[in-house]
């Protein structure tokens, strides 16, 4: 359950479950204004507002200070190929209600599969032992709250058939295939999801969300000789079946071909401390692991973050802004509302230089006394929430590309990366470097494969000394690990240079 | 759900596929429950209950092949989803080697207890768990001044499964573990430097009940002042707690995907020897208490005892019902059970001493490894060794090499086998390591 205690970031290179029926139901005996969207949230779950109410009761019934419960009903559809067809489905379907207690900074939490009410309460008692004194919980009215709409669509996932997804993957593959005699094979597929939430808090608050996904990739292997290597390509985005085209099919298998290709002619660089010229979009990896999950005010709060006495203090050159944003249309880390039913903002992790907020959820906004940022996520409804990230990125600096490659006489350039890890406390981050180039005197000259890059976060951060005015948004597959809990994200980054980190490499 | 309940539900499930359209079927049905408990101040910080159950379906349909979860169990709900399942796949490709497992490889009951179960698991009272988390706090709170945060957690879960096909197998499992963990951070200069030290067992009684905080904290202080040191080509001894994570590319390598995909650095090299002499590895999967041990697999196929590496030979790939077909071989199971490496006679103290210069790895901090090449980088910490003795901590540092090398500059095996886990690995000392530091 707790085992995996590390904090990572990755990425990766199913049937049409059909929508629900949905019966009739009980109409609520109390006099409550509820809009006809959030009626339709209730009738999707199968609940009332009564039974919301009596489960929060229950929830509040041994003098815990707050509750909340969130319903969640996840489709996920996959669809895989393999040695040239389209040849492997997998569905699963997720279908629940987490119920959540605070006592203070305690939580107590359980969940439920089954929406019956007696489950529910079940459920609701097991959370409420977190407190341990007997309260009487007047139910608040209900404040229903309508959430942004970031991720607009017109195609449901829901509403395709695999007959109308399989061309697509089986495209990628042949247009593979044709771009290079050296391709041996590929594995290509195509994931979509869809979830319906419906939150509602002690507080009355009544609140909920359609969340879209899908990703797109292809694995390119490919032989010359003896030597084989393989590369991908995805992305992964928060929209409908619209978003599937010619074009993507030509980009990503273009992508995947020549990423492969640069393998080939790939070594390594001298083991060692040296200048790191990130390029923009996915080197936003840097800011995800050196100071991302540094700034999360859980660690914070307990004190173990080396960031944890930073904050209003100078962390980064005055020309350095970094942000945590949740609300990038059709972002694959964008989210309506939080997974505490808070909204979402664009949040300043840096700004002008200066740490100006950590990432929070509802227990460490408490704790310090701010407003929540709508950081608080969890992979299902089987997880309670934890300050967590969206979109990771940094704004655009001073600098153009050529003078910071001009800054260069020996160093790295690094693009492309497949994961990263952090240990909070040390403020150690690492990424793993799929391909890059040595940098010369300025000028790019052998491809390079296969490194990972260390360095410490406050340093790496103060490090920065230039950055360039290009910044680009990685559409990839991320999907950021914490205490055992997934959630999607996405970074971003401008061109910088980091002065110097430890490169993997050879002594010879 | 009792047993015959989730057998007879998997029954309705399967003969339901068969009737919609499925020539062959698989159903698992899976519950478990959990708790645990974590401790931070004295005080009860989260208090976590999980009651789960699912089910899953492996569907064959006119020569295509798809696979189906849900956590939406009543009938009704299962009905629908099996027929929209079934639906999906046949837009699919055909898929000649897509086929349930030859019957005669079945485990076909019989097999001894593998003692994978605490039949208590129910009887443990809520309270002496707390007081387990309450007391390795207990043993942090107040012991040093550079404390800055602790907490401990209690946690265990039990989950039981069944699983059968149309072509006859059935079969069931029941699981069960109880853990500890302490997790502590110390100041040391800017940093915070962090340990977490867990015990865990599959009976209660059998679990080390006290510990956890006290070495935890007494290796989160081992680590203040840690840095990186100069680039360098040195031996590396690696701490068995973490050997898995190194060589869990090698088992990657020689799984029948990899291989038949081209994804794998080891490629054509059964009974070549591709690694030190030093290193022989067995899969046993019967292993009483093992916390790999099985019967049968994910497939239903029967276990055997395998040998993976003789003396520096690769004996065997994983290869489970539709590689084997692909690669036009026999089955030998797609998973690991209990990886046992044959120990060698130094202890972890005797390993050190027999060092003049290299590094102690005793964490590993992101990197990857190519599979198609076995190139591999990887961020560690741990401690620099200087003429037999621990000298000081060492972080941000890296290593980086290629898998086919390392496995043959294996030197020695220590004699300091991890039993708590499924790779029952020694201490391992490596030759010739490139270290990226200053």
């Amino acid at each position: 359950m707790k085992v995996d205690r590390r904090n990572f970031i990755k990425t990766s290179g199913m049937f049409a479950a059909g929508s629900m029926i949905l019966p009739p139901l009980a109409q609520s005996c109390q006099n409550v204004q509820i809009s006809a969207d959030v009626k339709s949230y209730l009738d999707h779950f199968e609940v009332t507002t009564e039974m919301l109410q009596k489960v929060i009761a229950t929830a509040m019934s041994k003098g815990g200070d707050y509750a909340d419960l969130f319903f969640e009903h996840k489709k996920f559809n996959s669809l895989g190929l393999q040695d040239g067809k389209v040849n492997s489905a997998y569905s699963n379907i997720d279908f629940g209600v987490g119920i959540r207690v605070l006592n203070g900074d305690q939580t107590g939490f359980a969940y439920s599969e089954n929406l019956a009410l007696d489950e529910m309460i079940n459920a609701a008692k097991l959370a409420a032992n977190i407190a341990n004194s007997s309260a009487s919980f007047d139910a608040k009215s209900f404040n229903e709250k309508i959430p942004a709409n970031f991720y607009k669509i017109s195609q449901k996932w829901e509403d395709v058939s695999v007959k109308d997804k399989v061309p697509f993957v089986q495209k990628i593959n042949d247009k593979i295939f044709a771009l290079d005699d050296k391709v041996i094979k590929v594995n290509a597929g195509m994931r979509d999801e869809t979830s319906y939430v419906l939150f509602y808090n002690s507080e009355g608050r009544l609140t909920y969300d359609y969340r879209p996904m899908v990703s797109f990739y292809a694995v390119c292997i490919m032989q010359d000789g003896q030597q084989i290597e393989n590369a991908y390509a995805a992305r992964s985005v928060r929209r409908g079946f619209e978003w599937l085209s010619e074009e993507l099919v030509d980009e990503l298998a273009n992508e995947a071909v020549d990423r492969t290709n640069l393998l080939f002619k790939a070594g390594k660089p001298k083991a060692g401390e040296m200048p790191v010229v990130l390029g923009a979009g996915g080197s936003g990896i840097l800011l995800h692991e050196a100071i991302g999950h540094t700034f999360e005010a859980d660690f914070n709060r307990k004190g173990t973050s080396i960031f944890s006495d930073k904050l209003n203090k100078k962390v980064a050159e005055p020309f350095i802004n970094i942000i945590d944003d949740g609300t990038l249309p059709n972002d694959r880390g964008a989210i309506n509302i939080d997974d505490e039913g808070n909204d979402v903002q664009k949040t300043y992790l840096v700004k002008d230089g200066m740490l100006n907020s950590y990432i929070h959820d509802r227990i460490s906004a408490k704790h310090y006394g701010v407003e929540p940022t709508g950081n608080g996520r969890r992979e299902s409804f089987r997880h309670m929430p934890l300050p967590r990230m969206r979109s990771t990125y940094m704004e655009n600096g001073p600098h153009t590309t050529e003078e910071i490659f001009a800054a260069v006489d020996y160093g790295v350039y690094v693009d492309n990366f497949s994961n990263g890890e952090v240990k909070i406390g040390a403020g150690d981050f690492t990424f793993f470097v799929k391909s890059g180039y040595i940098i010369e005197n300025g000028k790019l000259t052998t491809p390079i494969k296969d490194i990972n890059i260390v360095g410490n976060g406050p340093q790496a951060l103060a490090d920065i000394t230039m950055a360039a005015n290009d910044y680009k948004n990685d559409s990839g597959t991320w999907t950021c690990g914490k205490d055992g809990q997934s959630v999607p994200v996405t970074l971003g980054l401008p061109t910088v240079l980091v002065k110097k980190m430890t490169v993997g490499g050879t002594n010879a | 759900m009792t047993k015959e309940e989730k057998y007879t539900l998997a029954k309705w499930a399967m003969n339901h596929a068969l009737e919609n359209g499925a020539q062959q079927v698989s159903v698992s049905i899976s519950n478990s429950t959990g708790s645990s408990v974590e401790v931070r101040e004295e005080k009860i910080d989260k208090l976590e209950q999980a009651i789960q159950s699912g089910l899953s379906i492996r569907l064959f349909v006119d020569g295509k092949y798809s696979a189906h979860s849900t956590s939406r169990m009543k009938k009704e709900d299962l009905a629908r989803f099996i027929e929209e399942a079934i639906d999906g796949t046949r837009y699919l490709s055909e898929d000649p080697f897509r086929t349930l497992p030859e019957p005669e490889l079945y485990y076909k009951g019989g097999g001894k207890d593998l003692g994978a179960l605490d039949a208590n698991f129910n009887n443990i009272d809520p309270k002496t768990k707390i007081d387990l988390a309450f007391a390795a706090e207990q043993e942090v709170l107040g012991k040093d001044e550079r404390l800055i945060s602790v907490s401990s957690s209690y946690y265990d879960g039990l989950s039981e499964r069944v699983m059968v096909t149309s072509n006859g197998f059935e079969g069931d499992t029941a699981n069960s573990y109880f853990a500890i963990r302490t997790e502590v951070s110390v100041k040391g200069g800017d940093a915070r430097p962090e340990f977490s030290w867990g015990e865990s067992a599959i009976k209660f009684n059998d679990l080390k009940k006290d510990g956890t905080g006290t070495t935890a904290l007494k290796r989160a202080i081992e680590k203040i002042g840690a840095e990186k040191i100069k680039s360098g080509t040195m031996p590396m001894l690696v701490e068995n707690r973490v050997v898995g994570r190194l060589l869990g590319p090698v088992l990657e390598a020689i799984n029948g995907a990899s291989i038949q995909q081209k994804n794998s650095f080891l490629i054509d090299k059964l009974n070549e020897k591709v690694a030190s002499d030093k290193l022989s590895i067995t899969d046993d999967p019967f292993i009483v208490g093992g916390r790999g041990s099985r019967l049968f697999d994910g497939e239903g196929l029967a276990t055997k005892k395998r040998s993976i590496f003789d003396k520096g030979v690769l004996k065997t790939y994983y290869i489970d019902t539709y590689y084997a077909k692909k690669l036009e071989t026999e089955p030998t199971g797609g998973s690991t059970t209990n990886i046992v490496f044959e120990p060698g006679t130094k202890d972890l103290e005797g390993l050190i001493a027999s060092i003049d210069k290299g590094i102690f790895v005793t964490g590993f901090n992101g990197g990857n490894c190519n599979g198609s090449t076995g190139d591999f980088s990887y961020g560690i910490d741990g401690f620099l060794i200087e003429k037999g003795q621990v000298v000081k901590p060492v972080s941000e540092m890296n290593i980086t090499g290629n898998m086919k090398t390392l496995l043959m500059n294996i030197k020695e095996l220590g004699s300091d086998v991890k039993t708590d886990s499924s790779v029952r690995t020694p201490s391992i000392l490596f030759d010739a390591v490139d270290f990226s530091g200053s």
